[in-house]
């Protein structure tokens, strides 16, 4: 979903670059409070896994691929405000390094992946945490939910940005339908690759994933008493 | 959380019954695994339009889309300028961008988890 130059006009992508530097702002304080020196490793890993995946365009039909966007993913292991950064390295890399992605849409691809991404993707997973069994097992199917839902919300904040300063007129209804109806296709992929990797921690490490921690102090607090007794 | 000054990172809060896989292990595999996706699986990845650049010829703004500021990057479109195998010339761009990833983001958050553990 890599917004190129051209697309949407100057002053809406001033504003989107200012909604960035203000996000990534936050993100650079908020991050310190989720990291340590256990969890930064794994903050590092899920940066360039992202990088990884996204070369990784699976075909939806119809002509068209998709790729993950990984907020999600990120956020549910290493936390919202550092998956925030974790995918803005990945954009900065792929909007100079390969020319993916404008220069001038950068603030916009950091607004849209990296903060509507990230922060969608969070809110629905804890949502979706707080309804299903407090278990382990729950933290790869909700991380899905939130996958899966992140992926259309991201495409159609960029249809509104395009009503607002698109560089063709189009109706506001006729381009939301087409971005989110494209999108929940790949927001299925979303959901199946934030699944696995989030399963693949899960059942390695899960004293590392972020978005497990309530999960994993109760089940430590029996172990304990168990081995006490 | 007394004691974490320690050279060692290990601050398991209760030793498990099942062996524990090292966070080392897990970023190495990790890294493997990303490096074989980017270097070797993308060759295999579909070519066809993402979602965006789809929508974008369907309503006719495909073409207000600028010409890239780094197109003359050695590795503007994930390939290897210069090389004409596609296959090694995606797969070593995707290699480097992984490497290049990995370079910034393990010091960033380095710096930011250091930066913690001195308040």
């Amino acid at each position: 979903m890599h917004v190129p130059d051209g697309f949407l006009d100057v002053p809406t992508s001033v504003a989107t670059g200012v909604v960035a530097v203000a996000g990534v702002g936050l993100a650079l304080r908020g991050a310190r409070r989720e990291l340590d020196d256990r969890t930064a490793p794994l903050a590092g890993l899920v940066a360039l896994f992202v990088f990884a995946a996204q070369m990784l365009n699976f075909p939806i039909g119809a002509g068209t691929s998709g790729h993950l966007l990984g907020g999600a993913l990120a956020a549910v292991l290493v936390g919202p405000w550092t998956a925030t950064l974790a995918i803005t390295v990945v954009l900065l890399v792929q909007g100079t390094l390969m020319a993916d992605g404008g220069l001038t849409a950068l603030g916009t691809n950091i607004s849209l992946m990296a903060l509507v991404g990230v922060w969608v993707g969070w809110g629905v997973f804890t949502l979706a945490r707080r309804l299903l069994p407090k278990q382990l097992s729950s933290v790869p199917l909700a991380a899905a939910v939130g996958a899966f839902v992140s992926v259309p919300v991201t495409a159609g904040t960029f249809a509104l940005l395009f009503a607002v300063g698109g560089a063709v007129d189009i109706p506001l209804g006729t381009l939301v339908g087409a971005m989110v109806g494209v999108h929940l296709l790949i927001g299925i992929g979303e959901a199946i690759i934030t699944a696995l990797a989030v399963s693949a921690i899960i059942a390695t490490r899960p004293d590392l994933v972020y978005g497990a921690k309530p999960l994993v102090t109760a089940r430590t607090l029996t172990i304990r008493e168990e081995q006490t007794a | 959380m007394t004691g974490s000054t320690d050279t060692t990172e290990r601050t398991d809060p209760a030793p498990t019954p099942r062996r524990r896989v090292s966070t080392r292990a897990l970023v190495l595999t990790g890294i493997l695994v990303s490096l074989v996706l980017a270097g070797i699986v993308s060759f295999y990845a579909s070519s066809s339009p993402d979602g965006l650049e789809s929508v974008a010829e369907k309503q006719g703004f495909a073409t207000t889309a600028g010409q890239h500021a780094t197109d003359e990057s050695p590795f503007a479109g994930y390939g290897v300028a210069g090389i004409e195998n596609a296959r090694l010339s995606g797969g070593l761009a995707g290699v480097i961008g992984v490497l290049v990833v990995a370079a910034v983001a393990f010091l960033l958050f380095r710096l930011l988890a250091r930066r913690k553990s001195q308040d």
